[in-house]
């Protein structure tokens, strides 16, 4: 058995059971960074039970509305044999021990957080059950078969015990290599479900996002960040905002200039008052227009080899009609609700942070680097998370490393806060992408040869300080969904290209990463294909993705549900699309109309193949989710930049879809044993395609360029 | 020293006139259930009452709160016994709920001035609210939940 997976148990403070799979971390970085054994006990266990009782969940992923909050308790309650509201739910810090079971670091991304802790969750609370009846059994003189649980209780003879009760003598017995898990028969909540945990506090204020830290004596930075990216502060006259009631203090650090204050307000006035001069403004040269061109001449010629087969010059040659087609896709910014932020406390040999961050040891290990210290010597504390998106799993731990360095600076307790403008100019987004795509197909309108070049920076290269340096040129966050594509599969001629390209502007994950532009290519694109042989879309599709069971059984169950055979009502058109991502297969039918030059999404079905949906509804209300985040997208999502400046300042340039934008959503799931895939992402891939299908059905006209909100849309006559 | 009536109790305070409702009721307070999205009336996270009306405290004045009567999400109900709050429950609205302490704020001034708001009205009061997860499905049925749980109250 690998060493990092063997489960131990220990006795916890008071004598309770922590189940872990190493030895807790995270208390001794809590001895060293608080100075004393920890009062408050943070066990770096999967899960807890105190003597009084007290069952306990520690998350190692980050809740920042996916639903692990619920999921991962779930997984435990089924084994452990307890109901879902005797558990307590934290977040864990920064350590090893919470590390991805596939990835080997510590982060919540990717839309893997179900099946990649579905056997470990289980097994600790499998784990600690086997042990609880142990201690059962040996208590009554009897032996486990004897024993029964239920609800948090054992029944051993005529004793019955609460876990707690159980907790010290279990934490002392030893841990047996291998347990059983349940059966999928015997299953109470996998496959079921359960309401979220964190609703109750999400509706009376009570959670906690990384924005409500306060302490007292706790202060506010904001930052005055250059304007362009690369530029470095020349010099600065603090002279009015010290002026400013409530600055304490002005610090230059290498992002900027951070104004402390004794509150927000007085620290945003107070940068308002501050007078920068920046120089190396290395970034003022891009100009949207102009990067648009550059990336359509270079996506116009062979990139690097993703994918090949056959000779791709000849079978275009050789084939009946070429249709050649040219897309253009906007950086665009995450824009959480909750503006980017972070504090620090410093102390003589070590540093406490709280923030919502999906990669905590990223940013320990970047907070240590900084102050000099060992990572040990920091510790992070994970707030509830105000939307991630990909933006709060940054590799250079952007925001982390400012709020840390003010800290450093100044000597005092910070919260830094960005504002909505700082957090949309900032960067760290969805990369701009240009493709340009050939197909030639065959007499009967079937593809035959498929030439296919990308344009764009590389997310893979920026996050080289977590993942380590690309072993390959192609990054795969580029290319996935073309490289890969069941419609590629059995083409004989093909070839896909990717140019690496290089920009100041810092790019990153943003949710559904390569597959958001890839998607919108292929599906069009299959749309036009379709159009172009005269063959209804899903028809035409069905031949080429006949190998492919996972994609027709999405396909097949929107049809359905969906009615795709019906025609809608007068004014109203569909488009559909179809595409697999996280290893979840998602099928989208949306129905609009055309409303003064504009789409009007009213109805969205869904299906997806998820494989076992561990909690159903939060499958669909992730795809929910999905789908709205992927109408945002097509509507309305870009960032522009003139002179290295971003143009957009705040939800009034950077619109995102409201409640009177919201279709009606219906999801639906495919029963499914495939292997699991993720729900956090994949709705939101084929959701752009669909309404830009439904365009088509509509105006006649394709949408090679995003978002839609730049075309005058006229409905066909 | 300025005075504020905040969920039924008397806060003092010392604060510039100008100094927006929401970060006095943030920092100088210290409840956080309001929150800070945009700064600009743009996404309705800070959304509170002031008299009973919906408004977005990122923008009002504290000067303007004064001698008011101001709620915000901590005193929308005792126990997370308003219908809205059940009803936000039963739906699994929430997802990061970053924008919750607004979303509810909003509806619950829809819901006292229309016991049985169609999906227009809802459209109407709650376009002023951003929820950047999309929870907005959800929150149409929690609202009309709302309504029934409300009707149902009142019967019985």
């Amino acid at each position: 058995m690998n060493r990092r997976n063997f489960l131990q148990s220990s006795a916890i403070l008071g004598g309770g059971l922590l189940i872990s799979f190493t030895i807790p971390e995270t208390n001794k970085i809590t001895e060293k960074v608080i100075g004393r054994k920890d009062s408050r006990f943070e066990p770096n266990a999967f899960l807890s039970i105190s003597p009084d009782n007290i069952i306990t969940v520690t998350l190692s992923k980050a809740e920042m509305g996916q639903g692990i909050w619920t999921t991962l308790p779930l997984l435990i309650a089924e084994e452990l044999d307890v109901a879902l509201d005797q558990i307590l739910v934290r977040h864990g810090g920064a350590n090893k021990a919470f590390n991805h079971t596939v990835y080997g670091i510590q982060i919540t991304g990717g839309s893997t957080t179900t099946w990649s802790e579905f056997d470990r969750y289980r097994k600790a609370g499998a784990t600690a059950r086997i042990l609880l009846v142990q201690a059962a059994a040996n208590r009554s003189k009897l032996t486990i078969e004897q024993c029964k649980t239920k609800n948090g209780l054992v029944t051993a003879g005529t004793n019955q015990y609460t876990y707690g009760e159980l907790a010290a003598d279990a934490a002392a017995l030893p841990v047996p290599p291998e347990v059983p898990l349940r059966p999928k028969t015997e299953w109470k909540y996998i496959g079921k479900g359960a309401r979220r945990l964190d609703s109750t506090a999400k509706i009376n204020g009570d959670a906690k996002f990384g924005m409500d830290v306060q302490f007292p004596g706790l202060l506010t930075a904001v930052v005055a960040h250059s304007p362009v990216f690369g530029g470095k502060v020349k010099s600065f006259d603090a002279s009015k905002a010290k002026a400013v009631p409530g600055v304490i203090q002005i610090s230059q650090i290498p992002t900027g200039i951070a104004v402390i204050a004794e509150h927000f307000w007085a620290a945003q006035q107070g940068r308002k008052a501050l007078n920068v001069t920046w120089e190396n403004e290395t970034g003022n040269q891009i100009f949207t227009a102009k990067q648009i061109a550059q990336y359509k001449k270079l996506a116009a010629t062979n990139g690097l080899m993703a994918q090949e087969k056959g000779n791709v010059i000849n079978g275009l040659a050789k084939s009946e009609k070429i249709i050649s087609s040219e897309y253009v896709f906007p950086y665009l910014a995450h824009a959480a609700m909750e503006p980017l932020n972070c504090t620090v406390e410093l102390r003589q040999n070590s540093c406490e942070i709280w923030t919502g961050t999906q990669l905590p040891a990223a940013d320990q290990a970047a907070a240590a680097k900084i102050l000099n210290m060992e990572p040990d010597q920091v510790k992070i504390n994970v707030q509830f998370l105000g939307g991630g998106f990909g933006r709060r799993a940054t590799p250079g731990s952007d925001f982390v490393s400012e709020a840390v360095h003010i800290a450093k600076v100044s000597g005092k307790l910070i919260k830094m806060v960005w504002t909505r403008e700082d957090d949309m100019k900032a960067g760290y987004y969805r990369p701009f992408f240009v493709h340009n795509v050939k197909v030639g197909l065959n007499a009967q309108g079937l593809p035959v040869a498929w030439k296919h070049n990308m344009a764009g920076q590389s997310i893979m290269e920026a996050a080289t300080p977590v993942f380590g340096a690309p072993k390959s040129p192609i990054d795969e966050t580029s290319v996935e969904g073309v490289k890969g594509s069941p419609y590629l599969t059995d083409l004989p001629d093909q070839y896909v290209g990717l140019h690496n390209t290089k920009e100041i502007v810092p790019v990153l994950w943003f949710r559904s990463v390569g597959h958001t532009h890839t998607a919108y290519v292929m599906e069009t694109m299959l749309d036009e294909l379709a159009d172009a042989a005269k063959i209804d879309p899903l028809e035409y599709r069905r031949p080429l993705l006949k190998n492919h069971s996972r994609h027709l059984a999405a396909l097949n169950l929107v049809a359905e549900k969906g009615n795709w055979s019906r025609s809608p009502v007068k004014g109203r058109y569909k488009g559909f699309a179809v595409n697999e991502a996280f290893g979840s297969y998602v099928a989208i039918i949306a129905e609009i109309s055309i409303n003064n030059g504009l789409v009007r999404v009213h109805k969205i079905d869904c299906a997806i193949d998820c494989g076992l949906a561990v909690n159903p509804d939060g499958v669909k209300a992730q795809c929910e989710s999905g789908i709205i985040f992927g109408l945002t997208m097509a509507l309305y999502g870009e960032v522009t930049l003139e002179n290295g400046k971003v143009q957009q300042n705040n939800f009034y340039d950077y619109r995102i879809a409201r409640m009177n934008e919201s279709p009606e959503i219906n999801v639906f799931i495919v029963e499914s044993d495939g292997k699991m895939g993720g729900a956090g992402e994949c709705a939101v891939p084929p959701t752009a395609p669909a309404i830009a299908n439904a365009i088509f059905a509509a105006t006649g006209k394709r949408i090679y360029n995003l978002p839609t909100i730049n075309h005058k849309l006229i409905e066909k006559a | 020293m300025l005075t504020l009536t905040i969920n039924g109790e008397q806060r003092q305070f010392d604060a510039d006139p100008d100094m927006p409702l929401l970060w006095v009721i943030r920092d100088l307070l210290g409840l956080t259930g309001t929150k800070f999205g945009c700064g600009v009336a743009q996404c309705g996270a800070c959304t509170i009452h002031l008299n009973g009306e919906a408004v977005r405290s990122c923008v009002t004045k504290v000067s303007r709160a004064i001698g008011q009567q101001v709620t915000t999400i901590e005193g929308l109900s005792k126990g997370n016994s308003h219908v809205l709050q059940k009803a936000w429950i039963e739906h699994d609205v929430p997802q990061c709920g970053y924008c919750q302490s607004g979303q509810l704020m909003s509806a619950a001034v829809l819901l006292r001035e229309n016991p049985n708001p169609t999906d227009q009205d809802i459209d109407n009061a709650m376009s002023g609210n951003i929820c950047r997860c999309g929870t907005y499905p959800r929150i149409r049925a929690a609202i009309h939940k709302a309504a029934q749980l409300q009707r149902e109250g009142l019967k019985s």
